[in-house]
Formats: C-alpha cells, sequence, structure tokens
C-alpha cells in the first residue's frame, strides 16, 4: 500500500461573504480579494506541513494544480514538487496532475519534471490530467481539442523521455522540430505516471490501455466500483490482468484527538459553499467540446437547470453518513477505511486531510495522527486484503514494458 | 405566399453540407450566425421574392456533417466558395449574419472580381475597437441566444420563451464548433482588415442598434476598410436583425439590388 497525503492548498483568506455577495467562487471571481501576505503565510504552512507529513512517515506527498480559485493555491503544481524536491528527502511526489492540454508546449512540462526527478534523486511520480473546464478557461486553451491534445502530449513527453533526441514532432496540435532536452528523467524507463479522475469513462479506459493506474477522487464506493469494472475489461482486452496495483482512492479523511473536534475542522470541507470547486456557473465547468458527446443531452440538461447536478450537493451530515468524508479520532476512522478498502481494493491511496479554515496547528496535529496511528494500521489492513502498490509488485511502468501480455477477449 | 424550398445534400472538400433554396433572380447566399438557423425564416422567404436563395448549414453545423480537419473561419469561406463554383453561379449576392458576417467578408476578400454584392449585418471577424464581442463560452445557451435580441419578445417569438432541450443541444453543437474554428482570437481575424481591400462591389454594413454581442465599433471599421460601404443602424434590432426586424432589413437589402 501506498499512502499519501494531499490538499487542496486551500486559500482561504478571503472574506467567503464576497463570494456569496458575486455569486460565483471561481474563475471570473476577482483575484482583488487575494490577499498576498495571507497567500506568502499559507503556502510557508502548507511546505511546513509537508515535511511533517514525512517526519511522520508518509509515503508521499500527491500535489495538484488549479486557476483563478480560492479552492486551490498551486497555480503550477511544478513549482511546490520543486521545493518538495529540494526539503524533502524519502517521499515519492506524486503530481496528480499536470493538466497537459494547457501546455503550449509539452516539452518545457518535460523538461520541469525531468528536473524535479533528478533533484529528488527518482522520487518524482508524474501524473497527468485533462484540467477542468474553468481551467481551459481561466488560461485560453480550446476546450474543443482537450482529449486530443491530453493524448499527444502525452506521447510526445514519453517520447521525449525514452528517446534519444535530437527527434522532429510534427503531430496535430504540437509542431517541435528540434525535440532535444538537456535534461531527462533518472528514473527509467521513465516516471511512474499515475492518472486521477473523477467521472470520464474515456479516460478511465485511456488509463487502463496504458496500464497506467487510475486514481478515483472521492467518489462513493458504488461509483468506485463502476470504474473498476470499466478499468479491469479495458485491461483484459489490453492482454493483463489488473490488481490493486492498478487503483488508487483519494478520501477525505480529518483526524484530531477527540470527536468533537475532528467533527468540527472537518466541515471545513464543505468551505466553498459546499461544492468541490466552489460556486461556478456549469458552463464554465464543462465548455462545449470539451465533454463526450455521448454526454452532451445529459450536460445540457445539467447546464440549464433541467436536470439536478450528477454530483448532487449532499449537506455534510449526510456526507459524514455515506462515509465520503470520514471524521474522528484514528480509532474512529478505521472501522469505515476497512470497509473502503475491503470493498474497492486499492493499492494506492491518497489521504485529503485538512481543507478550508483548519488552523496550522490542527492541520499538524491531523497529519501526525495520520502518520502515527491511521497509516500504520492502514498497512495492517493493506498486508490482510493484500493490497500492494505498485512499487512493491514492481509494477511496469506501462504497457510498452509489459512482460506478461496475453490477448484475452473481454467478456 | 407560400415560398417552395428544396433541400439537398452536396458534398464539399470530402463533406456533406446540407443545402436549402428558393426563389428565382440572382444568386444570394444567406450565411447563418454563430448559433445556428432556423429551417427557414421570414427574412428568407421574403429575399426568396427576389433572388434565388442559398442558405447552407455551416459545415459542422445543423444537418451538415463536421469536417474533422477544418481549423478556421477561412477554410468555411473556401468550401463556400468551392460550394458556388459547383452551383456553376457566377457572382453571387453574400448576405452574412453575424459570424456568417465573418465568412462572407472572407469570401469576398478572396475573390473580389466574383462578387455581385456583400451585406454584413452585425459582422463578427474584425476587432472592435471599442468594445469585445461577448464570450459566450462564460454565459449559458439560453442568456447567450437572449443577448442577440432588443427584446425578450422577439427572443421568445424566435425559439420560445423556453427553448427546448432539443435546441439547447443544437447550440452546445454550435458553441463547440464556433471553438473549433475560432477560439483565439476569439471571433475575428487579425489580417482580414488588411485583406478587405480589393473589394470594391456595392456593400451594406447592418447594424442592429442594440446589438449586445459584437460592437458596433467593428461594423465603423467594416465600413472603412470595404471601398463600397454605407453603414446603416437598425431601430428596436439587436445582433438578429433577420429575426428580430426581417422587413427593415429586406428593404434595406433592396437598396443594393
Amino acid at each position: 500500500m501506498h499512502l499519501m497525503y494531499f490538499t487542496e492548498q486551500p486559500m482561504s483568506a478571503y472574506d467567503s461573504q464576497e463570494g456569496l455577495k458575486f455569486g460565483a467562487t471561481a474563475l471570473t471571481f476577482s483575484n482583488k480579494h487575494f490577499d498576498p501576505v495571507a497567500g506568502s503565510r499559507l503556502y510557508n504552512e502548507y511546505l511546513e506541513q509537508y515535511v511533517l507529513a514525512e517526519d511522520v512517515g508518509v509515503d508521499g506527498i500527491m500535489l495538484n494544480e488549479h486557476h483563478n480559485a480560492p479552492f486551490c493555491m498551486q497555480a503550477k503544481a511544478n513549482v511546490f514538487a520543486s521545493a518538495l524536491a529540494a526539503v524533502t528527502k524519502r517521499v515519492k511526489i506524486v503530481m496528480l496532475g499536470n493538466p497537459l492540454p494547457l501546455a503550449e508546449d509539452p516539452i518545457r512540462l518535460a523538461e520541469e519534471l525531468a528536473m524535479i526527478d533528478m533533484i529528488s534523486k527518482g522520487r518524482l511520480v508524474s501524473g497527468f490530467v485533462r484540467g477542468g473546464g474553468q481551467e481551459q478557461l481561466a488560461t485560453g486553451v480550446n476546450p474543443a481539442y482537450n482529449r486530443e491534445r491530453f493524448e499527444e502530449a502525452h506521447d510526445l513527453i514519453v517520447k521525449a523521455w525514452t528517446q534519444p533526441g535530437p527527434f522532429r514532432w510534427e503531430g496535430t496540435h504540437y509542431q517541435n522540430r528540434v525535440v532535444n532536452p538537456w535534461a531527462v528523467p533518472m528514473q527509467k524507463p521513465y516516471p511512474r505516471v499515475w492518472i486521477p479522475g473523477v467521472v470520464s469513462r474515456e479516460t478511465i479506459i485511456w488509463a487502463a490501455k496504458q496500464r497506467y493506474p487510475y486514481i478515483a477522487l472521492n467518489t462513493s464506493i458504488e461509483a468506485t466500483k463502476q470504474i473498476w469494472k470499466t478499468y479491469d475489461e479495458a485491461a483484459l482486452e489490453a492482454g493483463y490482468v489488473s490488481g490493486p496495483e492498478n487503483r488508487g482512492y483519494l478520501a477525505r479523511i480529518h483526524v484530531a484527538e477527540t470527536e468533537e473536534k475532528a467533527l468540527q475542522n472537518a466541515r471545513q470541507f464543505m468551505w466553498m459553499q459546499g461544492e468541490f470547486t466552489g460556486l461556478a456557473h456549469p458552463v464554465w465547468s464543462s465548455p462545449s467540446g470539451y465533454f463526450s458527446p455521448s454526454q452532451r443531452r445529459n450536460f445540457v440538461e445539467f447546464a440549464s437547470g433541467r436536470s439536478v447536478s450528477p454530483r448532487g450537493r449532499p449537506s455534510f451530515e449526510q456526507q459524514v453518513a455515506d462515509g465520503m468524508i470520514m471524521a474522528g479520532t484514528p480509532k474512529q476512522i478505521l472501522p469505515r477505511v476497512r470497509t473502503l478498502l475491503q470493498e474497492t481494493r486499492p493499492g494506492i491511496m491518497a489521504i485529503w486531510g485538512n481543507d478550508g479554515n483548519v488552523t496550522h496547528e490542527d492541520a499538524k496535529t491531523c497529519i501526525r495522527l495520520l502518520g502515527q496511528e491511521v497509516m500504520p494500521a492502514i498497512r495492517e489492513m493493506a498486508k490482510e486484503f493484500d493490497l500492494k502498490s505498485p512499487f512493491e509488485v514492481d509494477a511496469p511502468v506501462g504497457l510498452a514494458y509489459s512482460k506478461d501480455l496475453k490477448k484475452v477477449a473481454a467478456e | 405566399m407560400t415560398v417552395a424550398w428544396t433541400e439537398s445534400t452536396i458534398e464539399i472538400a470530402g463533406t456533406k453540407l446540407h443545402v436549402r433554396r428558393a426563389g428565382k433572380g440572382p444568386v444570394a447566399l444567406v450565411l447563418h450566425r454563430d448559433s445556428g438557423t432556423p429551417d427557414r425564416t421570414a427574412f428568407h422567404d421574403g429575399l426568396a421574392a427576389t433572388h434565388d436563395v442559398i442558405v447552407p448549414d455551416h459545415p459542422g453545423w445543423g444537418k451538415s456533417q463536421r469536417a474533422e480537419w477544418m481549423r478556421s473561419v477561412r477554410d468555411i469561406a473556401v468550401m463556400y466558395r468551392t460550394l458556388l463554383a459547383k452551383l456553376g453561379v457566377e457572382k453571387a449576392s453574400l448576405v452574412g449574419l453575424g459570424f456568417g458576417g465573418w465568412i462572407a467578408a472572407e469570401m469576398a476578400s478572396m475573390a473580389p472580381r466574383d462578387l455581385r454584392s456583400l451585406a454584413l449585418v452585425g459582422a463578427m471577424g474584425i476587432k472592435p475597437p471599442e468594445g469585445y464581442i461577448l464570450d459566450q463560452a462564460l454565459v449559458s445557451y439560453i442568456e447567450y441566444a437572449r443577448a442577440g435580441f432588443h427584446s425578450d419578445a422577439s427572443f421568445a417569438a424566435a425559439y420560445g420563451a423556453e427553448p427546448t432541450t432539443d435546441q439547447l443541444e443544437q447550440w452546445d453543437i454550435c458553441r463547440e464548433m464556433s471553438f473549433r474554428v475560432a477560439w483565439k482570437p476569439y471571433m475575428y481575424s487579425q489580417t482580414l482588415p488588411h485583406l478587405l481591400d480589393g473589394v470594391t462591389a456595392p456593400s451594406l454594413v447592418i447594424w442592429g442598434e442594440s446589438d449586445k454581442v459584437v460592437p458596433a465599433s467593428a461594423g465603423r471599421v467594416y465600413a472603412t476598410a470595404l471601398k463600397g460601404a454605407r453603414f446603416e443602424m437598425v431601430k428596436e434590432a439587436g445582433h438578429c436583425v433577420d429575426l428580430e426586424q426581417p422587413a427593415a432589413l429586406s428593404k434595406l437589402l433592396a437598396t443594393l439590388a
């Protein structure tokens, strides 16, 4: 089992009433509400929390990237990854991930990631994402070519990492006449690539076909099982049998010394007015062309308020009852985790411990308890259920590096 | 008066285009907005009284096939040049509505001698010196469509007060196509104003007085760049002049003939 610590790095130091007044806390919510003095304090607190996480025994630090919104302060995940490469010694630096379509030049990403891998002495896990709809609008990237750019940028980066330059790339969305970066990853054949996601069936199938682990982002147990069904079928079709080493899960777990304190802090998971990524216009999250055409009808119904959000807006109490938020003392939350592991069998797990206005001190307490009490117990459960990470089973980095491929017809 | 419209499919550049046609007289090619076109409108019918009217669905819009390779508005303009050639039309009058006005202007710049007249109605395609072209990526389908009208009543008359989900789905497809060909710069070309230099045919630049989609300042640039152009403002009309004031628009177009 590979256990990671995660936080969205909330920019909580703004007046949430302003967001309510404006009616949105994303994309066009003015950055005049961003206080860089508070920003500096928060960045440094998050850095301190990551170092503590390493000290108390986590295996990895999970990083992500978002734009134009207070729910996540990382405008460039590679900047934090670079800092962690220098100040940590042991943990994996797990990017989940770099939004590939936003890159006008994927080779620059390939260089940055290679540098992070070398500075960290081979500790990079280089996850990739398509980026949410809002990210395309915030960076002026055409949402209609999002998936094509994702796949082409991935192919270009992997080629730059695995084949000696110079070579020429004449693609549909990227043309690079001299690809020859003088920075290549230390890990061979290339750093592990994990793909996080929440709804898109195409991405699950793509990840399975690449033999990249898929990380389900806080989906319900039922939805998670459905994801693994899709993944496992695509894996069989690609010629291998997938297992826990292909499965990751991000859980929201806040622990404290007392149940009361934990529940109080866990309410901060609702701080963005109860939405994951803040209040936003539904057309921002899925600009036309971003979604699969098979979802068009569902999407326009949702975007025009003619159907409910596919995610819904369950209350805090409901989410605690459903296990979508786990909060309590370490002892109290472990049975919930056990059910999750038993039902969905991941070999990789990220714990989203703190959000919103949880204080620096309480965040550190949570991290200490996670490292010292929760994670050792999860490791025992993982042994019992035989849930091994890609590192433990030395899984191939990608399909092309598999030695066990069989052509098995999918049922 | 009942106008008999025929519908056909014509393959251009490997792409099946859906084309409606009616009327007798000189050919008028009517190019629709970014949000597509109703099958037939009072404006279409009126124009067919004096013209041989051709109304294609842009490639990827409405009933026309999508060309996966298509990347620019200039690509569409070349396809329509090919369409006119295939139909044996020597000189067409081009009537471009909004986004279709951009296509019409590109077509005019390519072959200025093959042009009978040019009418641009709230045309996109030029960076407005004042204001911006409304960014539909930030607003809902209905908000964007509603912004095209001077009054809510004319919006409701065109699409219904609550447009159907089928209509919303169509608008989503239109939006995706607009993004595919005109994402950046959004809805204009930086080179087009220079390339209009050769166009000498009689031209009309028409703007709805309360166009909230394309600022009228862009129309002034068109009217200056086109040598034979006149600028006309239509009262009580927004971006969709043809849907909101069809009679006034027809009257103006008649002065071109």
